[in-house]
């Protein structure tokens, strides 16, 4: 017969006996492995804009379009350019049309809508001009929300979209508070900039980085102290866009101002 | 074209990849899986709590909930640009990822209304197995018949006294567990929008919770009104019946249990109506009283450009009319109808104004998005994603209940 107490002793026997070889089993971690082995702690792709070289000619965004093929007439873009006018009454106006794709053709702001706003040279306090593009968050929410983790990040710190694993559902979209994201309007899946990959992990530049004529924008490699780009960041007052949100954005500028949104 | 040009105007400063991704789907998707939570909460309060009253409508409320449940998918399915692709969510789900949650919370909740309805009709099935059965030469259709109840039973075939005991215990252990897992159905709808920390109009913890109350709200409003129309088909039935065959129940005798049924629905209606308006409204005066950064463009969109879908439809058309037209004392079949019909418009627009009115404004705070709701569609995106999606969305559960009510009969006495 089971006493109650033997009842208890034997359970408890069991579960030790049982715990033992589970302890046993630590979960196999390949990433460890391959950290044992490999250097690749020795990237982290920053890019860094200076908004004080910028003149908005555009030019990176037009070479973003045709490198990475985003339609070239589509309303989308993978990176572009605003242009802030503020005015000596205190108002901020700001535009971006076609994302500068040509650049600001007109002093005219573009309020949507199909109605443009005039503003008096004499009435601008200051005025310039601020490109933008994927921030590759050291916290992405858009690799957290993706349901299919199609949205993922690389070792590198870039994030990337898997255009044959993406279902489409925009949740990334929704989730970035910088509205980079759009849907590629020929595959039908989120896109954004990925700072060029292709090109940076083969020792290039990204396509807009080549194509500023003004140095306004370089790339460089966080992890390399010897990287020009890295130096500025750690030696000048450098600022990030919406800190607020948490994201650790990647992307850092030089000469931002309070306006800028 | 880019995917939501068609329906987006800008004004002032959007930035460039903005449009109006979430559409009338994303709408939808909330406003049909609260359907199917309501339902089901209505039906356990009499299998739970034993609320007697509400027998009548507790076995309707049910299988409607049943019919309601892949409806819930529909519009996801609808919304996503690579539907073929929809069930990766199922094989790779991403942990980290509310939408991922779905498939898992959404099958429990499907396999617990599935039993529950299989104890509560398990009689039915094996009855009807054993007419069929006995039956010498079957037709086809009879045979058919056969082979589907035959299968329904499981081969459980004892209905003893003692048997179908058991089978009522059974169903009030699944109504209770069910419950929980309705409300986090619904609930976690709710997390998807609130945990985007990126739109400030969502991204709220009280987001789930008002989410729930407003689904009960609505689930009980639209089994309500079904009942109703059900039952008054019924009554113009039994009257045209009963020509041929006296014996039959009276229309009057059909009306009385009817009235009574409603009341007493109209009660729990109100109740979850007051919770759900409570919470809406603790949100709106917290975000006022604290006003952090996101605040001035949200009175903007909130007493500005949505203030008629806000103010006027949800809270005056959707709350507060219904709300005295069930307090009236004497609730009249009519007047019910109306009051369900106006606090189905209301979650609705609760909906409508939290998925669209949370696009409404640009993540740079400085430029508005409007959204035009395409019509009559002229290719396969603007059908899915426009008028005409939406109402395949609302048609197919009133499809799916008339099937399901020839295998499980509804209006039967079993038990
Ligand atoms: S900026 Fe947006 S798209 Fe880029 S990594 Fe951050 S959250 Fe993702
Ligand atoms: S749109 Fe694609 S990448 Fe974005 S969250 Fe959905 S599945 Fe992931």
């Amino acid at each position: 017969m089971i006493t109650r107490r033997n009842f208890c002793k034997k359970t408890m026997l069991l579960v030790g006996g049982m715990a033992v070889p589970l302890a046993a089993l630590e979960l196999f971690d390949p990433k460890k492995l391959l950290a044992d082995k490999s250097d690749k702690d020795k990237v982290r792709w920053v890019f860094l804009v200076d908004t004080t070289k910028c003149v908005g000619c555009g030019f990176c965004v037009k070479s973003c379009k045709i490198e990475n093929e985003v339609p070239y007439d589509a309303n989308v873009t993978r990176t572009w350019v605003e242009r802030y006018i503020i005015t000596k009454d205190g108002a901020t106006h700001i535009d971006s049309p076609k994302g500068a794709r040509d650049g600001f053709e007109t002093s005219q702001i573009d309020l949507g809508e199909g109605k443009f706003l005039d503003i008096k040279k004499e009435d601008i306090s200051k005025a310039f001009f601020v490109p933008k593009l994927c921030n590759q968050c050291d916290n992405p929410p858009c690799v957290q929300v993706c349901p299919v983790g199609a949205t993922y990040q690389t070792e590198d710190g870039v994030v990337l979209v898997d255009r044959s694993w993406c279902i489409g559902c925009g949740y990334c979209i929704m989730g970035c508070p910088y509205g980079v994201r759009f849907f590629h309007p020929v595959y039908r899946v989120a896109e954004k900039c990925n700072f060029c990959y292709h090109r940076i992990t083969k020792g290039m530049k990204t396509a807009c980085v080549d194509a500023c004529a003004f140095g306004a924008r370089q790339i460089g490699n966080l992890k390399n102290p010897d990287d020009p780009v890295t130096k500025i960041i750690m030696t000048e007052r450098v600022n990030v866009l919406k800190e607020e949100y948490g994201t650790k954005p990647q992307v850092f500028y030089l000469g931002l101002t309070k306006e800028v949104k | 074209m880019v995917h939501g040009e068609l329906w987006t105007v800008k004004e002032l400063f959007v930035y460039p990849n903005e449009y109006i991704y979430w559409t009338i789907q994303i709408v939808m998707y909330p406003f049909m899986t609260g359907l199917v939570a309501g339902a089901f909460v209505l039906s356990s309060l009499y299998h739970v709590f034993g609320v007697t009253q509400l027998k009548g409508i507790a076995r309707f409320s049910l299988v409607f909930s049943f019919a309601l449940l892949p409806v819930a998918m529909l519009p996801l399915m609808l919304h996503l640009l690579q539907p073929q692709r929809g069930i990766e969510v199922m094989m790779t789900p991403h942990f980290t990822s509310a939408i991922a949650a779905f498939g898992i919370v959404f099958s429990t909740y499907g396999m617990i209304v599935a039993s529950e309805l299989w104890f509560v009709y398990r009689k039915h099935f094996v009855e009807t197995a054993m007419e069929l059965r006995q039956l010498g030469d079957r037709t086809f259709s009879q045979h058919l018949r056969h082979l589907l109840f035959s299968a329904l039973t499981l081969g459980a075939m004892d209905i003893s006294e003692h048997a179908l005991e058991k089978d009522e215990k059974a169903v009030k252990i699944l109504a209770g567990i069910g419950i929980p897992v309705a409300c986090f159905l619904h609930g976690y709808a709710g997390f998807i929008f609130g945990s985007v920390k990126a739109n400030a109009l969502w991204m709220t913890p009280l987001m789930p919770v008002i989410f729930i109350c407003s689904a009960v709200v609505s689930g009980i409003a639209l089994c309500m009104l079904t009942y109703i129309v059900t039952m008054e088909a019924r009554k113009l039935i039994a009257a045209w019946k009963r020509k041929q065959y006296p014996e039959l129940p009276s229309p009057e005798e059909l009306k009385s249990a009817e009235v009574h049924v409603v009341t007493m629905t109209a009660k729990y209606l109100i109740m979850f109506l007051i919770l759900a308006i409570t919470l809406e409204l603790l949100d709106l005066i917290f975000r006022g009283y604290t006003a952090v950064k996101s605040w001035d463009i949200l009175r903007s969109v909130i007493y500005g450009r949505d203030f008629v879908n806000i103010f006027v439809i949800q809270y005056g058309m959707g709350n507060l009319v219904p709300f005295i037209i069930f307090l009236l004392p004497r609730l009249t079949i009519k007047r019910a109808v109306a009051g369900t019909l106006m606090v189905l418009l209301g979650v609705f627009m609760m909906r409508w104004n939290v998925v669209i009115g949370g696009q409404a404004f640009s993540s740079s705070f400085a430029g508005f998005m409007h959204y035009h709701l395409p019509i009559w569609p002229h290719d396969m995106e603007t059908f899915k994603e426009g008028l005409f999606g939406a109402l395949t969305v609302i048609v197919t559960p009133f499809i799916l209940f008339w099937f399901l009510d020839k295998v499980m009969p509804v209006f039967k006495e079993t038990h």
